[in-house]
């Protein structure tokens, strides 16, 4: 499986960053961070406009740069697509010549998206002959990925695309892109400090802070990971889980969803048995017990764990790390470890109170 | 009579020494406003100091030393020979030096609005870096390059002191619109210093006009 492979290190005014990382050149590679982590240096890197006296970038079979050997591309020559925070449209064309600005400039060979097809998957047929400034902030930034894709990009590049748009516009663009990474086989590097961005999109997730690597993985180890509390954010994930439609019961209004032979209930979802769904459940949304359900409880998603690790939180609180065919936190009282006597290595029955689709988060 | 042959050859020699002014100023001043719109270099204060300086300064004064730089013994004329004092291709020089700031600091400012944020765009988009400046940031500076040539045309028309200083009121080379009226009202001539003074009053306003009709009819929206 080909990869993105680099390595950079730069002094900038405030502060140092030096990073290394090693990710499939396929899907959503989510960077995640507290702001001034280096979420945008590192994008600048990638792209050739920030260039590291010491780095190194190859994508699949390709080295776009090698300071060793001498070697860098400047962005121009680099076959990426771009989106930055701001929209950054020319005000002086109209949204179809800003569309073909970078397909013109690349040559007939390469050309493998055409203005039809991005059109299409950006719903932006009806703006194509008026000026950026008569468009919304949602739909200039649709542009300008569409902008992006029409140089038929090897990588695309994502600068909080989202950020600067309110919760409406956010829900306007989120199915856009959902649909580009089914649509494009192409590896997209997504930054945003927005976890329900990241919840929906990723695949995999960079972690930064201070301008280093703090960890890297799917998006399920890593938002397991017990060294990641702090960063989880106010949510405090406890594990994302890709299950399957199973089957709907609408009489009750809940839809059964599947994973690794366990079952889970959420609300009924409008999708058809068998396809896949995402879904998240926060660490304080899990309770313990060493026994399985004999007595009635209103609980309905129970599921088959073994205790893999636990760590201190603070003076109360602890958080289990569990396998339940996936990854899972749950955070327990220390009153109740000690009560439950938990080990790693033990057979529990975790409850979960409820569980979470990735859509209805907000920041 | 009251505009004479001598009197439209000043018109000429005037709107050639605007022209190439001008011309001469963007060709130089283009890539030093977007220095001075993107540097971080702490020499950036000191070169607009020097590019502001004749703002202040008494034409005169620049005129002085810019006739000590071009004449037979200034540096110029030891290295090449040429006296260039007293001749349209010195008035030229001289012209550009003193309407620098007209033009540079309309660029500047135009060029600082617009950031680093299109052009960085468009080299994403595979647009050399003359590409990018060619096909994106001219036409959004568009503004600031009609401001830029306006006021650096109008400023050279109405020179007086360095232009005399420089170019002496040499008729056919180096006598101007302005010197002609000075000498017109120095004989007594009023009827012709009126009609050259109306002349350049009306010329300048329709000038001032037509740019201004220019930026309604074609505002650049920058959002």
């Amino acid at each position: 499986m080909s990869r993105l492979t680099a390595r950079f290190d730069v002094q900038l005014p405030n502060f140092h960053f030096q990073i290394a990382l090693d990710v499939p050149a396929s899907g959503i590679t989510a960077v995640f961070g507290p702001s001034g982590s280096g979420k945008t240096t590192l994008l600048r890197c990638l792209s050739g406009l920030e260039r590291s006296s010491t780095g190194f970038m190859r994508l699949a079979d390709e080295v776009w740069q090698d300071e060793s050997r001498g070697l860098y591309l400047p962005i121009y020559e680099r076959p990426l697509g771009y989106v930055f925070q701001e929209p950054r449209l020319f005000p002086h064309l109209n949204v179809r010549s800003n569309l073909l600005y970078g397909f013109k400039r690349i040559s007939l060979q390469d050309r493998r998206v055409s203005l039809e097809q991005v059109v299409d998957i950006l719903g932006i047929g009806h703006l194509l002959d008026r000026r950026p400034h008569k468009l919304s902030g949602g739909e200039q930034q649709r542009v300008a990925i569409g902008r992006a894709l029409l140089t038929s990009p090897r990588l695309l590049l994502l600068d909080e695309p989202l950020a600067s748009l309110d919760i409406e516009r956010k829900r306007e663009i989120l199915p856009f892109l959902q649909r580009l990474r089914k649509a494009l086989d192409i590896p997209i590097i997504y930054v945003s400090h927005a976890m329900s961005e990241i919840l929906q999109l990723a695949d995999m997730v960079l972690v930064l802070k201070a301008g280093r690597l703090l960890t890297s993985g799917s998006l399920t180890e890593v938002f397991s990971s017990l060294d990641l509390r702090g960063l989880r954010g106010p949510y405090s994930i406890g594990a994302v889980i890709e299950a399957n439609i199973a089957a709907h019961e609408p009489e009750f209004g809940l839809t059964r969803l599947e994973f690794k032979a366990q079952s889970l209930h959420v609300p009924l979802q409008p999708l058809g048995i068998g396809e896949p769904l995402r879904i998240h459940i926060l660490s304080s949304d899990v309770s313990l017990a060493l026994a399985p359900v004999t007595v009635p409880t209103s609980v309905l998603n129970v599921l088959e764990a073994t205790v893999i690790e636990i760590r201190e939180v603070d003076q109360a609180t602890v958080d289990v790390k569990l396998d339940v065919g996936a990854p899972l936190v749950a955070s327990i009282t220390r009153k109740s470890l000690v009560k439950l006597a938990l080990k790693p290595g033990q057979r529990v029955y975790a409850h979960i109170k409820s569980v979470a689709l990735s859509e209805e988060l907000s920041d | 009579m009251t505009i004479g042959d001598a009197d439209l050859t000043a018109l000429w020699v005037t709107l050639r020494l605007a022209c190439m002014t001008v011309v001469v100023l963007l060709i130089v001043g283009t890539p030093l406003a977007w220095w001075l719109a993107h540097t971080r270099s702490r020499f950036k204060v000191i070169v607009e100091a020097i590019v502001a300086v004749p703002i202040v300064l008494p034409p005169t004064v620049l005129g002085f030393y810019i006739l000590v730089a071009l004449g037979p013994y200034g540096p110029i004329g030891r290295l090449t020979g040429l006296t260039l004092a007293f001749t349209f291709t010195g008035l030229v020089i001289a012209s550009a030096l003193y309407s620098t700031p007209f033009v540079i600091q309309p660029l500047h400012a135009a060029f600082e609005a617009i950031g680093k944020g299109p052009l960085e765009a468009a080299w994403a988009l595979r647009a050399s870096p003359l590409d990018a400046f060619v096909t994106v940031i001219s036409p959004i500076a568009l503004r600031g390059y009609i401001s830029a040539i306006v006021l650096g045309f109008a400023h050279t028309m109405g020179e007086f002191g360095v232009v005399l200083m420089v170019g002496g009121s040499i008729p056919g080379k180096t006598r101007v619109l302005s010197t002609t009226i000075f000498d017109h009202v120095e004989v007594m001539e009023y009827a012709q210093a009126h009609a050259l003074s109306a002349f350049m009053l009306v010329f300048s306003f329709l000038v001032l006009l037509g740019v201004y009709i220019a930026n309604r009819r074609f505002p650049i929206h920058v959002s």
